[in-house]
């Protein structure tokens, strides 16, 4: 008996968890909430470890038909999971990830009043992300698709109190509402030409057609949209607007959900449907187009922020554009490695964020932090190393990762290649920004000060409407700061851990291990020789050289932010001073979010205000309602006259009935 | 032998006198009585037509008019006592609680 049989379980555990503590957990003490969150996630990890321990590549992929669910002709979807490499690493990414997670947000939302609501809505999201990576149909993915969009909504608006939160909730879940358009209609279309749902039987339908190398087909539509759908949910250009807005969620979420996992499904999507993509290259082009101008467009954003999350939140949707870059230039395996190594470094980046926020007090400013260094130095450290691995010094996790993509986008373009190192210079150089503003220098907070500074408008300026009471962030402001200070052990744990795995989790992809690993799935039976042939020809050296410009690159990057930031640091007003508008409008991200107002909500809403409801719904709806209503109240204003109360009255109206319907009848008669 | 006709004019006589007795006059006792005038009106058609085609329904029928009849007047007439017993009136003008 292969513990593969329990696959099914690992998707269950979170959501009895997210049942039990959203039904009882009002009720419960904090001390049993946790229990129930904790050791349901932790099973689903603990499970998944063994199951990944008895895994082995020949039996994949397996899969396990749990029920029934649609049946309709020759069209069916079952409730189905599907086990093979690729969701084995999703698998052990969300569960190891989300498990520290779930352990940080034991301490860091403790003294919320919504603990049990919070930690019912991660249960719920474990849930819904392990049916969405185990699924083994489309529409069991979109299940889990839909569900993580809920989650996340839940968890960006959880502070529903706040209007911002709230509304970033909404942007969130709207924003995605069109990518999933886009991907539902891709599976119609599936449906519709192939008749199932299932991977195994859709590929091997798929399989032996040939790409569409000429105009739109087909598979160059399905793949647009199915890269709609991942643009949607992964926040590339041009739906990445909802993801900096959603930083308005507790920081573990912005974690979990917008940093290591969901934001990934996107990725994990593309990389699922990789045999629908081979076979288009024009929509592979769109999708490393995409990928490549999202990474540079968010990296630039993120030089002039001064919120440390939202610093991180486009970041992440620069890396994000790094792993559709990939996807886009066929170097699937490389996407999935940097989607690894991105939940752990970027995680740990936010609990680090969040640890920081913690010790002062909700702040998020970074002019208003600084000097952290001895006062939390485990959060420091764990956070340099973050830093340093997601700016791409060897040899931590992120340069292979990163490496590994863009030695495949020069294979494909120099010209990808050429966007993904500027993006990887400007990356190390906000990074090593973010460090020195926040643990560098002296402490600029001030307890004294703290109340009245983090209400100053100024600080504000740059930030976009939605941001700016996010002061009120993690919900300790009412317990008053003097200094700022460490974080408890059980925040420190996961990021440790995390720094580890950060430190250590790159070290699979040394000779292509990993590669070789997700082999079966993205290589099997197409041509091996192909493909292969064509990875030989990129020669050692060239890579080597490529290795040696990028981490020279990256190292510059850090050495501008110490210039800027630690060594002359009233540069950089001077610097934006000079660069006047240009620096305005990167500040203001690029009024990206004012063009959409303009272009699409503005008409939208006045379009629902003046047509869809003064004219169709009060006009049309309304009217024929009330109308009717009217109607008959008027009618029997008139006809209740008959009824007088004068007895004699009503036998004249029934003798004059009765001598009509005898006048009818004679004149029937006569006729 | 009187003809058909004879019968039949006097019965529609007396169902008119029936009607406007009830849509004229005030009191109940009154409007009662123009009741079983329509009723006895319509009976003489009944026998006369019974009479007429041989058939024996509607003399039947008239037995049963008589009995509905006799169970309407006691109903009737105990209504009429007690509105009399509450409104101290026979006059169904002023009887009239209901209007609007």
């Amino acid at each position: 008996m292969t513990p593969n049989k329990y696959l099914w379980l690992i998707p269950m555990f979170p959501l009895a968890g997210a049942a039990i503590n959203g039904f009882f957990g009002r009720h419960s003490s904090r001390k049993a909430i946790t229990a129930v969150a904790l050791t349901l996630c932790g099973a689903s990890f603990v499970l998944a470890l063994i199951i990944a321990a008895g895994f082995s590549s020949a039996s994949a992929p397996y899969y396990f038909d749990l029920a029934h669910w649609l049946r309709s002709g020759d069209f069916h979807a079952d409730f189905s999971f599907y086990l093979d490499q690729l969701s084995l690493v999703m698998m052990l990414v969300v569960t190891g990830v989300g498990f520290l997670i779930h352990i940080y947000s034991v301490g860091y939302m403790w003294e919320d009043d919504g603990y049990y609501r919070f930690m019912s809505y991660l249960n719920l999201f474990m849930f819904f992300m392990l049916t969405l990576v185990l699924a083994k149909n489309y529409l069991m993915m979109f299940i889990g698709w839909e569900g993580v969009g809920l989650a996340s909504y839940l968890l960006i608006g959880f502070w529903f109190t706040k209007d911002s939160a709230a509304s970033a909730g909404k942007k969130a879940f709207i924003v995605n509402r069109i990518g999933d358009f886009g991907f539902l209609i891709a599976l119609f279309l599936l449906i519709k030409h192939f008749g199932t749902l299932d991977y195994p039987a859709l590929f091997a339908k798929i399989q032996p057609l040939s790409p569409e190398t000429a105009g739109v087909g087909l598979l160059t539509s399905i793949g647009i949209l199915l890269m709609v759908g991942a643009a949607g949910k992964s926040a590339q250009i041009p739906l990445y607007v909802w993801l900096p807005d959603a930083m308005e969620g507790p920081t573990p979420v912005s974690a979990l959900i917008h940093a290591a996992t969901m934001v990934t499904a996107g990725v994990y999507m593309v990389a699922r449907s990789h045999v629908i993509f081979e076979r288009a290259p024009s929509a592979m082009t769109v999708v490393a187009i995409i990928g490549t101008l999202t990474a540079l467009f968010a990296a630039t954003i993120g030089i002039a922020q001064t919120d440390i999350k939202k610093v991180l939140a486009y970041s992440t949707v620069s890396q994000l554009g790094y792993m559709f870059m990939a996807c886009g230039v066929g170097a699937f395996s490389a996407g999935i490695f940097h989607l690894m190594t991105h939940a752990f470094f970027k995680g740990l980046l936010f609990l680090a964020a969040g640890s920081v926020i913690h010790g002062i007090g909700g702040e998020q400013d970074m002019r208003k932090m600084g000097g952290l260094r001895t006062y939390m130095p485990w959060t420091f450290a764990t956070m340099g190393i973050a830093t340093l691995a997601i700016a791409g010094i060897p040899p931590l996790a992120g340069f292979w990762s990163k490496d590994e993509i863009l030695a495949r986008a020069f294979d494909e373009n120099w010209v990808y290649w050429l966007i993904g190192l500027i993006t990887a210079f400007i990356t190390s150089f906000y990074m090593f920004r973010l460090m020195y503003m926040t643990f560098g220098g002296d402490y600029r907070g001030g307890s004294a000060a703290h109340d009245v500074t983090h209400q100053s408008a100024d600080a504000h300026a740059m930030h976009d409407k939605h941001a700016t009471d996010d002061t009120a962030h993690g919900g300790h402001g009412d317990h008053s700061h003097g200094e700022p200070h460490e974080s408890p052990w059980v925040m420190l744990g996961p990021l440790v851990i995390l720094a580890l795995l950060s430190l250590f989790g790159g070290f699979v992809g040394i000779g292509d291990r990993f590669e070789h690993f997700l082999d079966p799935v993205f290589r099997a039976p197409v041509e091996p020789g192909l493909v292969a042939s064509s990875r030989e020809a990129a020669s050692k050296t060239i890579e080597y050289t490529l290795m040696c410009i990028s981490v020279t690159v990256a190292g510059f990057g850090w050495f501008l932010a110490w210039l800027l930031y630690s060594s002359k640091p009233q540069l950089p007003a001077r610097i934006a001073e000079r660069m006047g508008n240009l620096y305005k409008a990167v500040a203001n991200k690029y009024y990206v979010d004012e063009l959409y107002a303009v272009l699409f909500v503005n008409p939208l809403i006045d379009g629902s205000a003046t047509v869809l409801w003064h004219g169709i719904d009060q006009g049309v709806i309304d009217a024929t309602v009330n109308g009717s209503a009217d109607a008959a109240r008027r009618v029997s204003d008139e006809v209740r006259h008959m009824q007088s109360g004068n007895l004699r009255s009503y036998a004249g109206w029934v003798a004059a009935g009765g001598a009509l319907v005898v006048a009818y009848m004679v004149w029937m008669g006569i006729r | 032998m009187v003809p058909l006709s004879y019968y039949l004019v006097l019965s529609g006589i007396l169902f008119g006198c029936g009607v406007l007795g009830f849509l004229i006059k005030r009191n109940i006792i009154t409007i009662f009585m123009s009741i079983e005038l329509m009723l006895n009106g319509v009976n003489l058609s009944f026998v006369a037509f019974a009479a007429q085609w041989h058939a024996l329904s509607g003399q039947i029928f008239v037995f049963f008019v008589m009995v509905v009849a006799a169970a309407e007047a006691a109903v009737g007439l105990a209504i009429i006592i007690a509105v009399y017993r509450t409104r101290e009136t026979l006059n169904v003008d002023q009887v009239n609680l209901l209007k609007l």
